[in-house]
């Protein structure tokens, strides 16, 4: 089958490799019919999350139609069309049944190099590095998907897979950033990253009651889309001093009641902080750029929440414990739970009240993947999401 | 003597964990340097390990059994490696399983077998261990060893035997 492999650092290529197999008698495989480029596979893409080997197959925003199933499988059957969430989870373990389904404590066959790396492992995902249990992704015609019966969503009705394709990781880890604000009549919510996850939370803060929503970008076409799309307030970081004076000032002096970070380990900035960052970063002092996190802490209002939602790999620096600690901020976080999100998503998705569409600024076929990943880092052509169609 | 001591817990009810482990030849399905374990009568079995280094075979007893507490063994005199275990099984507080905890100890000969037996039971005993109870762990809550294909046979194969995550050529037993 042709596939998306990772070949080194910025250098993806779709390779013809051998087509997946049952390993798991819990396993289906899924013919796939469209497929995403996320941001997160930004950070493999430039060499951020690690370790990766070369030829390791790339994505995990993916749907399509089961058209094998081993033994032991019981609710999905050859020809069902499917969802398949980004984590991989088994169902049966204490983190699944309590609902934290990207802790799984049993999908992950790297959890030892995990525990090394994180001190605890976390659960098993697709095509996202060796440290989630080496998976190969979904950028390809095929896929083995573990937990057959736990994971994918079967979508039975007359929904387009573009409609709910996103189901697959960005929806949901959009909505959870927001959910984990607890948000609040009349609250003010803040968003930084207008990349599809933000986009995402900024629909789903709404959905939630916020009152405002304020988008945080350096890209004007971005910041139009949350403003067009999403009905966003928007702020442009690079043509303002301070962000977060800005967002007191656009708060009354408060500050956002509960800010969401969408951006993660590759943050931009200005000035002297985004140099120190960028350094410490490329001799290895630090792995992750905050600037984002550090901002978003800096503008919330006194005992308001922080949502993590981007992605970070390692060490930051510079952390403002002390704004933490004084101020009375909560920080909530994780890689989205996604089976506790999919279904009721795809009820407001069906009831029409959220389109995943919005998102989608480029469509073309698998083979064209390495231009994909081009031009979404490149920010090519007002480049938003990219759908593969296999 | 070296001696290893580890635990998991195992969100199964105890007496179920109990009778898995109970039957011994069951334990090569998770632990990944047993090749083959035969129980005879009396409590007796015989254990053959086996690795890149060799293989080594030994008669064990049990010299404790108590439904869903507690089982130990040791081996009998003449074994390639003279070796013992206890295994427990608690209760978790509330709602978290069964703990399992697992205290081993064996007596690696001197010599060119006693360095075969070194790597026969791993260059990290502890981290085999732990692997070994994190595979016990999936087969009982899972039903099967989870497989990627960046670790074909499962957890405990480490960074150094990782392969590209690419799906393989040749059949995979399964």
């Amino acid at each position: 089958m042709k596939a998306t492999c990772w070949m080194g650092k910025r250098t993806v290529e779709v390779r013809d490799v051998p087509d997946p197999q049952i390993l798991n008698q819990s396993d289906a495989i899924v013919r796939i019919t469209s497929t995403a480029i996320c941001g997160s596979d930004l950070h493999l893409y430039n060499g951020f999350v690690q370790p990766m080997m070369k030829g390791d197959v790339l994505g995990h925003e993916f749907m399509g139609e089961v058209v094998e199933v081993g033994r032991r499988v019981q609710k999905l059957k050859v020809g069902d069309r499917v969802v398949v969430p980004f984590t991989i989870a088994c169902g049966n373990c204490w983190q699944c049944r309590h609902d934290n389904w990207s802790l799984c404590e049993n999908s992950n066959p790297n959890a030892a190099l995990a525990e090394k790396a994180l001190g605890h492992a976390t659960s098993g995902a697709f095509g996202y590095s060796h440290l989630t249990g080496g998976f190969a992704g979904g950028q390809a015609e095929f896929a083995r998907v573990p937990f057959a019966d736990v994971g994918p969503l079967k979508i039975e009705n007359g929904l387009t897979d573009e409609q709910v394709l996103f189901l697959s990781d960005i929806l949901p880890t959009g909505y959870m950033g927001a959910e984990m604000c607890g948000i609040q009549p009349g609250d003010t919510v803040a968003v930084w990253g207008c990349g599809p996850v933000g986009l995402f939370a900024i629909l789903s803060a709404y959905l939630l009651g916020a009152e405002r929503v304020i988008a945080i970008d350096r890209f004007d076409y971005r910041l139009e889309m949350a403003r067009d799309r999403c009905r966003a307030e928007t702020v442009n970081d690079e043509t303002v001093d301070s962000v977060s004076e800005t967002l007191i000032e656009m708060t009354a002096g408060r500050g956002p009641d509960a800010c969401i970070d969408a951006v993660g380990l590759e943050a931009h900035g200005h000035g002297l902080e985004y140099v120190y960052d960028r350094t410490k970063q490329a001799v290895g002092l630090e792995t992750d750029r905050p600037i984002a996190l550090r901002e978003a802490i800096t503008a919330c209002r006194n005992g308001g929440t922080i949502s993590v939602i981007g992605v970070y790999g390692g060490l930051v620096d510079s952390f403002p414990m002390g704004t933490v600690m004084n101020r009375s901020l909560s920080i909530r976080s994780g890689q989205c739970h996604v089976h506790r999100y999919m279904r009721p998503l795809l009820g407001r998705i069906q009831n029409g009240e959220i389109d995943p569409t919005v998102v989608i600024t480029h469509r073309m076929p698998l083979s064209d993947a390495a231009k994909g990943y081009d031009i979404f880092l490149n920010k090519v052509d007002n480049c938003e999401k990219v759908v593969l169609r296999a | 003597m070296l001696h290893v001591l580890k635990s998991i817990s195992v969100n199964r009810p105890r007496h179920e964990v109990y009778e898995f482990w109970r039957n011994f030849e069951r334990l090569p399905g998770f632990m990944i340097h047993l090749e083959a374990v035969t129980v005879g009568g009396n409590g007796r079995s015989h254990w053959v390990a086996n690795g890149p280094a060799g293989r080594v075979e030994w008669d064990a007893e049990m010299t404790e059994d108590r439904a869903g507490e507690v089982i130990a063994w040791r081996s009998l005199e003449g074994s390639d490696v003279p070796n013992g275990g206890t295994v427990r099984f608690t209760d978790a507080p509330a709602d978290r399983g069964t703990i399992v905890q697992v205290d081993l100890h064996y007596d690696p000969p001197a010599g060119k077998a006693g360095a075969a037996v070194a790597r026969v039971f791993g260059e990290d005993p502890s981290q085999q261990l732990r692997d070994d109870l994190r595979r016990f762990k999936q087969v009982m809550e899972t039903g099967e060893v989870v497989r990627s294909d960046g670790s074909l046979a499962g957890a405990g194969q480490g960074a150094t035997n990782q392969r590209p995550a690419q799906p393989v050529e040749v059949r995979v037993r399964s």
